[in-house]
């Protein structure tokens, strides 16, 4: 077994037996970067001789703790000091930071070994990481395919053994989505449970950061280090912040698990629904309670998102003006024509479909039609979860309608690429923690089961996968990197 | 529900972008298609129903006002495109 291939956990085992170094370690997973990524395309900055230094400065401190010499990447969105950060712009191509984010911060202080930046939909705004301005990412389970978006690159680094675990966020699904598509785990928090200074924004009320890991635990050591109360943030909320990896035990036997009927209609491929059944079965073997639940307003939650997040999003990226920072051109006579063409220029054609929609629903005599109504809309989803959450502890779910699509495929009609949103987003709309992990394959491609948890309630989410875990072998699957590139 | 050129004309400008004509036209139909899909909404009867704005139940949120060290001028100006003076220089304005 090589150092690449193990999860966080094993690395710190085999570091703290003195089995190998934190450079033995960086150097491994650079290796295996470098054997892979050209099929992968998972990184838009790759630091090598930083992630030596660090490694070797980790070694010349001696014992190992916390994140000490895990290696690790960042969706590019999130900012990292001295190092670019171009939210897979052009708009931000050439943008370094002169600070961290704050998630970013605290696992440098925890000992992680930053390796770079990954590929995402352009400022998070996709479902297939084709977005990107400068290049698509492969999922590695067959490289014809999408690695599903928009922190595809996150999720195809972490499958393809490139690196233990890295961190992207989630507006609509865009951690538990590439997560299921690639077969990997990925974990959004509740809104408010993690800092989101330093990210860069696209739908404020809708954006957390996400953890993708190939063990449960792993996930929960990373929530460990970066959830928890900043001042720099006025929505990450003061609360208790539990020992995540209390949760880590082989037991559902209390817990009652709702699947809502709406989650399993039409337009969800039969394959996925008879995979996600499968582990609904498993649970109900493991002694939870598995019931079926209704949440009526689950239709009406995908076109609140394209209300909700393309108006926070035109109010968002009214900053990119070409004064500041970025791209600006040059070409222009006057201020408002550089403005103008600047955004025609740095942006790329969703951005800008988002920007104009956003603009639309927040103009004079249609923001009550749109806006407004949208977010009456945005409360009955809620509400939905309230009443399911009042007699059962989780809902398990698909996470996604099928399973990875072709590059290509659905680039064109807006609507269709949309709808593979239409399970994760209702869970963003109501802020709470949703999860996914690998549950089988459908014809060699991974599917994922979705849990929503309460609000806060992060604990029972990985409780129910952590055993779930334990009896199955569906997360040490390794993909082979098949399919012809294209 | 469709959406004319001169709707699309007038929310870019809103939006600070300059349009080519082609892409007009391919906006205005996007948009379109969006706008029909998510009039959806109104078959919901929302009369009564509180706007949901912000998911938690936090409303003023402060800390303590102390001095702490800023950011320096150059340290900001560095990623900027163009600057004179220590200062973002932009096109003419009035």
């Amino acid at each position: 077994m090589e150092l690449y291939e193990l999860t966080l956990r094993e690395l710190q085992q085999v570091l703290h037996k003195g089995e190998a170094s934190a450079t033995d370690i960086t150097k491994s997973v650079l290796g295996r970067i470098h054997e892979v990524e050209e099929k992968i395309k998972a990184f838009i900055t790759l630091d090598e001789e930083g992630a030596i230094n660090q490694a070797q400065q980790c070694d010349a401190r001696g014992a190992y703790s916390g994140l000490d010499g895990i290696p690790y990447g960042l969706k590019d969105l999130i900012c990292s000091q001295g190092m670019k950060t171009t939210c897979a712009s052009r708009m931000l191509e050439n943008f370094v930071p002169f600070y961290d984010a704050t998630v970013a911060a605290r696992l440098k202080a925890a000992g992680g070994i930053l390796l770079g930046k990954l590929n995402l939909d352009e400022f998070a705004m996709g479902s297939s990481t084709e977005q990107s301005a400068f290049f698509p990412t492969r999922n590695p389970w067959d490289l014809t395919r999408v690695p599903g978006g928009s922190s595809g690159g996150s999720a195809a680094a972490v499958a393809a053994r490139e690196l233990p675990f890295a961190l992207g966020t989630d507006t609509g699904g865009s951690t538990r989505q590439p997560a299921s598509y690639c077969g990997v785990i990925g974990f959004k928090p509740t809104y408010g449970r993690v800092s989101r200074y330093g990210v860069v924004a696209y739908a404020s009320s809708l954006d957390q950061v996400g953890v993708f890991s190939r063990e449960v635990g792993d996930c929960a050591q990373v929530l460990n280090i970066i959830a928890g109360k900043d001042p720099l943030d006025s929505t990450c909320v003061e609360l208790e912040k539990p020992d995540f990896t209390s949760f880590l035990k082989d037991d559902v036997k209390d817990l009652k698990i709702a699947y809502p009927r709406e989650y399993f209609q039409k337009g969800i491929d039969s394959g996925v629904k008879d995979t996600v059944k499968q582990a609904l079965l498993k649970y109900e073997e493991l002694g939870a309670i598995v019931e079926e639940v209704s949440l009526p307003h689950s239709e009406y939650a995908l076109p609140t998102y394209y209300l909700v997040a393309p108006a926070e999003a035109s109010a968002n990226l009214a900053r990119f003006d070409g004064v500041r920072y970025g791209f600006r051109d040059f070409q222009a006579e006057n201020v408002v024509g550089m403005f103008s063409s600047t955004r025609a220029e740095g942006f790329g054609d969703e951005v800008k479909m988002r920007i104009m929609l956003g603009t639309y629903a927040l103009s004079s005599g249609y923001y009550d039609a749109y806006y407004l109504k949208a977010l009456k809309v945005r409360r009955l989803i809620k509400e939905d979860f309230d009443n399911v959450f009042a007699k059962f502890d989780l809902i398990v779910a698909p996470t996604t309608p099928t399973t990875a699509f072709k590059l290509g495929e659905q680039v064109g009609d807006p609507l269709t690429l949309y709808m593979n949103d239409i399970l994760t987003v209702p869970v963003n709309m109501a802020g709470l923690p949703g999860m996914s992990i690998p549950c089988g394959f459908l014809e060699g491609m991974p599917v994922g089961l979705q849990l929503i948890g309460r609000a806060f309630d992060e604990g029972t989410l990985l409780r129910a996968a952590y055993a779930f875990e334990q009896h199955s072998d569906y997360h040490q699957a390794k993909p082979d990197l098949g399919g012809e590139l294209i | 529900m469709t959406i004319s050129i001169k709707e699309v004309e007038h929310v870019a400008v809103l939006a600070r972008l300059q349009l080519k004509e082609n892409e007009k036209e391919k906006y205005a139909r996007h948009m379109g298609s969006v706008l029909q899909y998510v009039d959806k909404l109104n078959q919901l009867d929302t009369e009564g129903v509180e706007p949901l704005d912000h998911i938690l139940p936090v409303f003023n949120v402060f800390r303590e006002d102390q001095v702490k060290p800023a950011s320096n001028r150059e340290e900001i100006l560095a990623n900027a495109p163009l600057v004179e003076a220590g200062q973002y220089k932009v096109p003419k304005i009035i």
